[in-house]
């Protein structure tokens, strides 16, 4: 059934077959397609010919270049870390007021602390270090468990209720679930707690304050002011780590709240944890 | 035959009816139950039409208007769905907090949708219709492609009911379970059957281009399918299997697997609507038939090669990597072969864009296939993807693949075959066409350009250091600088899905056979008018 013709457009002979009125033309392949072909199969023969390409029995073949992926990502990682050694030693070696100190120290400190912070902390305390409700917000002075570096160093090293013999911990109790004050005495309890900061002049009369007298002060302080060696929250200012108002604060009376902070010693090193305490202290709330 | 067929489906019913009755998990007694409806219902079918399967003259139409049908419904579901995980990302309150609406469910609900209910339905319904044509013959196996098009049907619903009830094992592009997935090799297997058995028949001297191509796919998906999900299930009678393969083996035949669904299902598939429908819409003979042989040839050798370029510094050996690299750049010659051949054909009927949008459609799908073709094998060079991997850029290419070269290819196919399968003199409106093809060409631009800012921004920053050594952006800051791009990606997204809704309500219009009263465009011929009508 052969019945080749001359296409009128192109002046090409088409192959003589026909399917359902489509017809081919015997038009030659593109010099331009074939050669840049031609030219892709020479460059992949000469890859390979250069770097690691095909497998044999048990091996493969190396390459002239004799490259090698993972001993170009150690060379990269080996190079930076040699550029960062003599820091680090220093670093290692020095207290946190010398790094704090130093300024050759404190910039290493700073970016050290800002990267290890963007990896392992802005998950909870946000890539800016300003919390959120549950998490503390870094960038102000107000402290649960102090803020000197010092302090913050300890608090990064063994965490809040974490799984650490030198961990901080505290509790609060659960005051509504567990029948020490009823619901009356709880409602009475938070409207003077937020009296504290919205309303001091009020406070004193309120019949919630001997209430907290007798139950409160001794972790919260006299007038709520909290107490950063038990990590007794302030509650006369306006922050609030649990944001929400009252309803809030009657939810923590009932039922208490505490949360967790992984002790960071052993998942980190000495000197990330020193970079660490020196940054978030460098946040603007450091005391 | 005919009591050994209805035999064969109540076998298939009684088994998959006890097997509902016995299953140790719920979607599994609802997945069986659904098998069984579908074998009686099979049964009901075969009875009221066994004499027109049994002696049919012509050719098989109707499971062509049935794949029509199918391909534009999935086609807006598939859309519709990546709109909604497209918003989801841009704005996350909208994963509800409900496991069935979370996007880890959605998305392959979505690629599934697009990939397999909306480019394989049009794939079978477009094969169908070539092979029979080009063939001179009707289909083969009695209602045998009918098993086809229903039980595609019905892996398409359990496949997405298992994902939003939270049924997967977990592989990309593979996510069905075993049961699925058996069910699935056995329609494939008809599927081949059919197509082979209708090549049989034929009454032409020799097998056309577009054939070749679609046996391809056929034939490699078919291997792709089995080998990638070779799995143990846990009960013959529960959803959970666990995969043959594990660690790197697992990762590299997934993306042998994942690469190649590109190649073979997305690429060599579409080809073949390509090779038959833009030589009969453009009236031109095809460019050249020896660059037809000589790269199909070499793509079929070369794609099947190039999947390690998923897995760039991976645990994967690097001689693997380098294999899967230098096939892709050698590929990139072999893809566009396809691209220039379709171009090509065009030469003396270039006016017919200004004219036929339909035509217009196709020829833009091309460009958009040479375009993702060549940012392939470029983003296979180990350092261009050691910037571009795991980012969106990588979305960005899949959708200018996918809007541009495939779901294009296919509403120019759509277009083309609704008005002479239903008998029509043409389109309901060729100006809704129009306006089809100009809001969603805007979409996918949109969309590309927006991935593309948003993945090498998010490749950057992954990769940005400070002087003193340090990660200089925590990953959620990376995730932030996304968020505009998101916006503008969904609003890329539903214009697209805009674009197929006017579609939808075109060809429903042309099938009912309403005709909108339209001037011709300047310059319009009878022939190019009435082109529906030709065959």
């Amino acid at each position: 059934m052969s019945d080749k013709q001359i296409d009128d457009v192109s002046g090409m002979e088409t192959t003589g077959h026909e399917w359902d009125g489509i017809r081919e033309l015997n038009s030659p392949l593109p010099r331009w397609w074939l050669w840049t072909y031609y030219a892709t199969i020479i460059w992949a023969v000469a890859y390979w010919i250069a770097m690691p390409a095909w497998p044999l029995l048990s091996d493969y073949t190396r390459g002239l270049l004799g490259h090698s992926q993972r001993a170009q990502l150690s060379n990269q990682i080996a190079a930076v870390k040699a550029g960062q050694a003599d820091l680090i030693a220093r670093t290692a070696k020095a207290s946190l007021t010398e790094i704090q100190a130093d300024p050759e120290l404190l910039e290493f400190a700073l970016a050290g602390g800002r990267s290890a912070f963007a990896v392992n902390c802005s998950q909870c305390h946000g890539s800016g270090a300003s919390g959120g409700k549950g998490y503390p917000n870094l960038n102000d002075d107000d402290w649960l468990w102090g803020g000197t570096v010092a302090q913050i160093h300890a608090s990064i090293q063994y965490g809040i209720r974490a799984d650490h013999d030198e961990t901080r911990f505290n509790e609060m109790p659960a005051f509504g679930r567990d029948e020490i004050l009823n619901p009356q005495q709880v409602d009475a309890v938070a409207d003077y707690v937020m009296a504290l900061s919205q309303n001091p002049g009020l406070a004193d009369s309120l019949p919630g304050k001997p209430l907290f007298n007798d139950q409160c002060v001794a972790c919260h302080g006299v007038g709520g002011k909290g107490d950063k060696e038990l990590g007794a929250p302030n509650l006369s200012d306006a922050i609030w780590l649990h944001e929400g108002g009252k309803p809030v604060v009657v939810d923590i009376i009932t039922n208490s709240r505490s949360g967790v902070m992984p002790a960071w010693v052993g998942r980190l090193d000495q000197v990330a944890i020193k970079q660490l305490a020196v940054y978030v202290h460098s946040l603007g709330g450091g005391k | 035959m005919h009591i050994l067929s209805v035999l064969l489906l109540a076998l298939g019913a009684v088994a998959t009816l006890s097997l509902a009755l016995q299953a140790s998990d719920g979607v599994m007694s609802f997945h069986a139950g659904l098998m069984g409806l579908f074998f009686i219902a099979g049964i009901a079918l075969l009875h009221r039409r066994r004499r027109n399967w049994a002696g049919g003259e012509g050719y098989e139409d109707g499971i062509i208007r049935a794949g029509a049908i199918a391909s534009t419904f999935w086609g807006v579901v598939g859309f519709l769905v990546g709109l909604v995980i497209a918003l989801q990302l841009a704005f996350p309150v909208l994963n509800f907090d409900l496991p069935w609406t979370n996007f880890g469910r959605l998305r392959p609900l979505h690629t599934s949708a697009v990939v397999f209910a909306f480019g394989g339905n049009v794939l079978m319904m477009t094969s169908f219709h070539v092979v029979q044509r080009t063939c001179q013959a009707r289909l083969a196996g009695g209602w045998a492609p009918w098993f086809v098009f229903w039980g595609y049907q019905l892996f398409i619903v359990m496949a997405a009911t298992g994902y939003v009830l939270g049924v997967t094992q977990s592989k990309e592009y593979a996510e069905p379970e075993w049961y699925v997935d058996l069910w699935l090799t056995l329609v494939w297997v008809v599927y081949l059957l059919v197509f082979l058995g209708t090549l049989w028949k034929r009454r032409e001297p020799h097998i056309y281009v577009a054939n070749w191509f679609y046996l391809a796919f056929i034939v490699t998906v078919a291997m792709l399918h089995i080998i990638n999900n070779l799995a143990v299930p846990v009960s013959w009678t529960g959803t959970r299997s666990y995969v043959v393969w594990a660690g790197v083996q697992d990762a590299l035949t997934q993306w042998w697997y994942g690469h190649n669904a590109v190649g073979f299902f997305l690429t060599a598939g579409f080809l073949a609507i390509m090779y038959y429908y833009v030589p009969k819409r453009a009236e031109r003979p095809i460019y050249s038939y020896r660059l037809s042989i000589v790269h199909f040839w070499s793509l079929i050798f070369l794609y099947i090669w190039a999947g390690p370029h998923h897995l760039h510094y991976t645990a994967l050996p690097e001689w693997s990597q380098t294999l899967g690299m230098t096939f892709s750049i050698m590929l990139w010659m072999p893809s566009w072969g396809g691209m220039v051949n379709g171009l090509m054909t065009l030469s003396g009927a270039w006016d017919k864009l200004r004219t036929d949008p339909v035509l217009r459609m196709m020829v833009v799908s091309l460009a958009f296939y040479g375009m993702s073709t060549f940012e392939g094998p470029l983003m296979a060079i180990k350092e261009v993807n050691a910037l571009s991997h795991y980012t969106d850029w990588t979305i960005g290419h899949v959708h200018s693949g996918a809007l541009g070269w495939v779901a294009f290819v296919s509403f120019g196919a759509l277009y083309h075959i609704v008005p002479i399968m239903w008998g029509r003199q043409r389109l309901y409106s060729m100006v809704l066409v129009n306006v089809h093809f100009w809001i969603a060409t805007l979409g996918i631009v949109l969309y590309i350009t927006a991935m593309w800012v948003s993945g090498i921004l998010q490749g950057l920053m992954w990769r940005a250091y400070d002087h003193l050594g340090f990660l200089e952006y925590s990953f959620v800051e990376t995730v932030a600088a996304m968020h505009p791009f998101y916006v503008i990606r969904a609003l890329g997204g539903l214009l697209f899905v805009i674009g197929s809704l006017i579609m939808a309500y075109n060809l429903w219009r042309t099938m009912r056979g309403d005709l909108r009263i339209e001037a011709a465009p300047a310059g319009t011929t009878a022939s190019t008018v009435a082109v529906g009508a030709a065959s």
